[in-house]
């Protein structure tokens, strides 16, 4: 079977229209959870959705629904957790991950569904994408996404600054809870493509390639959502091409493949980072007036031209060459 | 008459039991240049944060605008500068999206920004003398540029009032001067200012009303006194240097011949 002919299969076209869904929303909801440094708590979702989807299968309901329950449930506890400000709240916060994923191993037991089942959610998988769980897939994402670019002045805002934000009359507890709600069921929808174990990196590896470049908040939603859709669809279609000789499921293919767009944007964001810090402008302190006197600038006169590099300082510009700031002053350079 | 714009009466602030302020009562006159002075610990910047509904009473009431905070809900009129906040956000925010923040008192749900919108960002970022750090990352600005921004973002909603926590903790002496240049801006706009300050510095000369705190009481109220400068002054030089690791130089050091002499002509 050829490839053209693999991409025709309704399954797997199910798969890529769910992975294009996913590849928005998760980065899209992912990068309200960076901005208020709560990268892990995607992950934290996820495991508590175990147990959601261990509910389904032991009760006959479709996994997809309990999961979205016990998981935005999951995720309320862990906002209202981390609202009250508890000096362990990380702690508690553990103790609900591991509860979630124990009781999900436990309910999956109970109910007499093998292991391999459940791995179906927990590391994404290509063939059992049925056609509703597509139409669920693509109605939650739009949601997410609409609401995540919606709202993006309001959230950013709640997100960036609690108190101003509070000041401003923004109700800042139900911004947080419709953030901790998303990102709940962004975690579901991923979990038949990405798989519950691993959906918190579609959420953050791509936000974190995008601000290696990026200046601004906006730059860096967009970016990581156009990253978390490349990410998202080629992880998957290479996993699909790999099935040919082993058995890959989508999850581990599309974070590896987000990972390896960030460890090439890397150095890019090293280079830019080292570069602006070597123009940033010099601190305001104290101006002596130091002539320089050791070596001759009759040779050389520094201008936008001569090669050395510009530095702003206050109110006029710096030379750096030699391990010398040197600024004109009349006739000569002072020493800065 | 017009209305005070914020109003403090009977006010008490208790945290966690330990009652921080108490028997505040304090009425600012419209377009006044109130400071709010006083040693560390002394509740000036509770105060402040009480105003905002920030730090709830346990007695008493704030008004602002003839309204009881409570039910309060003109938040355009106000603008709040909070303390520059040591965390950096996980994501970076260039300065022109952080001031457009401050029309979200005035923004209805699900609308771009508007024309009116934009001119006032423009306009904030242009008093606050930042206008060519528009498209930059906050993350790459100075401690007191940062500061600005967070100005201008207040005064990027067009409030009648100012609430400024502590806008000069950690900005160095030359900074100062452009902070004050940007709060003279305000207060030639009409608007009313209550700024949280341990030093004055290049400040002083903008003060209209000097309310000094001491162990959450109002220790004075009224003129700016010679005492009010050099008592931190000297509070400070007692304190010794590790008593305040942020403060990079004392504000009033660059008062005395100004920062400008021995520099180029």
């Amino acid at each position: 079977m050829s490839p053209a002919e693999l991409f025709s299969l309704p399954f797997m076209q199910r798969a890529l229209i769910a992975a294009l869904f996913t590849g928005l929303a998760a980065p899209a909801i992912g990068t309200y959870l960076v901005q208020r440094r709560l990268a892990l708590m995607g992950d934290g979702i996820g495991h508590v959705a175990v147990t959601g989807v261990a509910i389904g299968l032991l009760t006959g309901w479709s996994p997809t629904w309990t999961a979205v329950l016990v998981a935005a449930a999951g995720a309320i506890a862990i906002e209202v957790i981390r609202e009250r400000g508890h000096t362990n709240g990380d702690v508690a916060l553990a103790l609900l991950f591991y509860g979630g994923l124990a009781g999900g191993v436990l309910l999956t037991g109970i109910g007499g569904q093998s292991a391999s089942r459940l791995q179906e959610y927990l590391f994404g998988s290509l063939l059992t994408i049925g056609i509703s769980d597509v139409i669920v897939t693509m109605v939650l994402a739009t949601v997410v996404v609409v609401v995540a670019l919606g709202l993006a002045p309001q959230l950013f805002a709640v997100s960036h600054d609690r108190e101003f934000a509070r000041v401003a009359g923004l109700d800042v507890r139900v911004y947080n809870l419709l953030v901790a709600v998303l990102a709940a069921v962004t975690v579901t929808v991923a979990m038949r493509t990405v798989g519950l174990l691993l959906v918190s990196a579609l959420m953050v590896v791509p936000v974190a390639t995008a601000q290696q470049v990026s200046r601004s908040f906006r730059a860096t939603l967009v970016g990581a959502m156009v990253l978390g859709l490349v990410a998202s669809v080629g992880g998957l279609a290479l996993a699909a091409v790999a099935s040919y000789r082993v058995n890959v499921a989508p999850g581990p293919s599309i974070v590896l493949l987000a990972l390896a767009m960030f460890a090439v944007t890397w150095p890019v964001g090293v280079w830019l980072r080292h570069r602006s810090r070597r123009v940033a402008p010099f601190a305001d302190e104290p101006l002596g007036h130091e002539v320089s006197d050791d070596h001759d600038h009759r040779e050389h006169d520094h201008g936008p031209d001569c090669g050395h590099l510009a530095v702003p300082h206050d109110d006029h510009v710096d030379y750096v060459h030699d391990g010398h700031r040197h600024a004109k002053h009349g006739a000569h350079y002072d020493e800065h | 008459m017009r209305l005070s714009p914020v109003e403090v009466s009977d006010g008490a602030v208790a945290i966690g039991g330990r009652p921080v302020l108490r028997g505040i009562d304090l009425t600012v006159a419209p377009g006044e240049f109130l400071a709010l002075m006083g040693p560390n610990g002394s509740g000036k910047s509770t105060l402040v944060r009480a105003m905002t509904g920030l730090r709830p009473l346990s007695r008493g009431q704030v008004t602002l605008f003839g309204t009881p905070l409570a039910e309060f809900r003109d938040w355009r009129r106000v603008g709040f500068v909070p303390q520059r906040s040591s965390a950096e956000s996980g994501v970076p925010a260039s300065v022109w999206e952080t001031v457009s923040a401050g029309r979200l008192t005035r923004r209805r749900l699900l609308r771009p920004l508007g024309a009116a919108d934009r001119r006032a960002i423009t306009s904030a970022l242009e008093l606050v003398g930042l206008a060519d750090r528009a498209r930059d990352g906050v993350g790459t600005l100075s401690g007191g540029q940062q500061q600005r921004v967070l100005i201008a973002r207040a005064l990027a909603g067009e409030p009648e009032l100012f609430l400024l926590d502590e806008p000069t903790a950690g900005v160095d002496a030359l900074n100062q001067r452009a902070l004050a240049d940007a709060l003279r801006g305000l207060k030639d706009l009409g608007a009313t200012v209550v700024l949280v300050a341990h030093e004055l510095g290049p400040i002083a000369p903008l003060v209209d009303r000097a309310v000094v705190m001491r162990d959450g009481r109002i220790e004075h109220d009224g003129e700016l006194r010679e005492q009010d400068l050099s008592h931190h002054d000297h509070h400070h030089r007692r304190a010794g240097a590790g008593a305040h690791a942020l403060r990079v130089s004392a504000p009033l050091d660059g008062l005395a011949g100004g920062p400008a002499e021995g520099r180029r002509p």
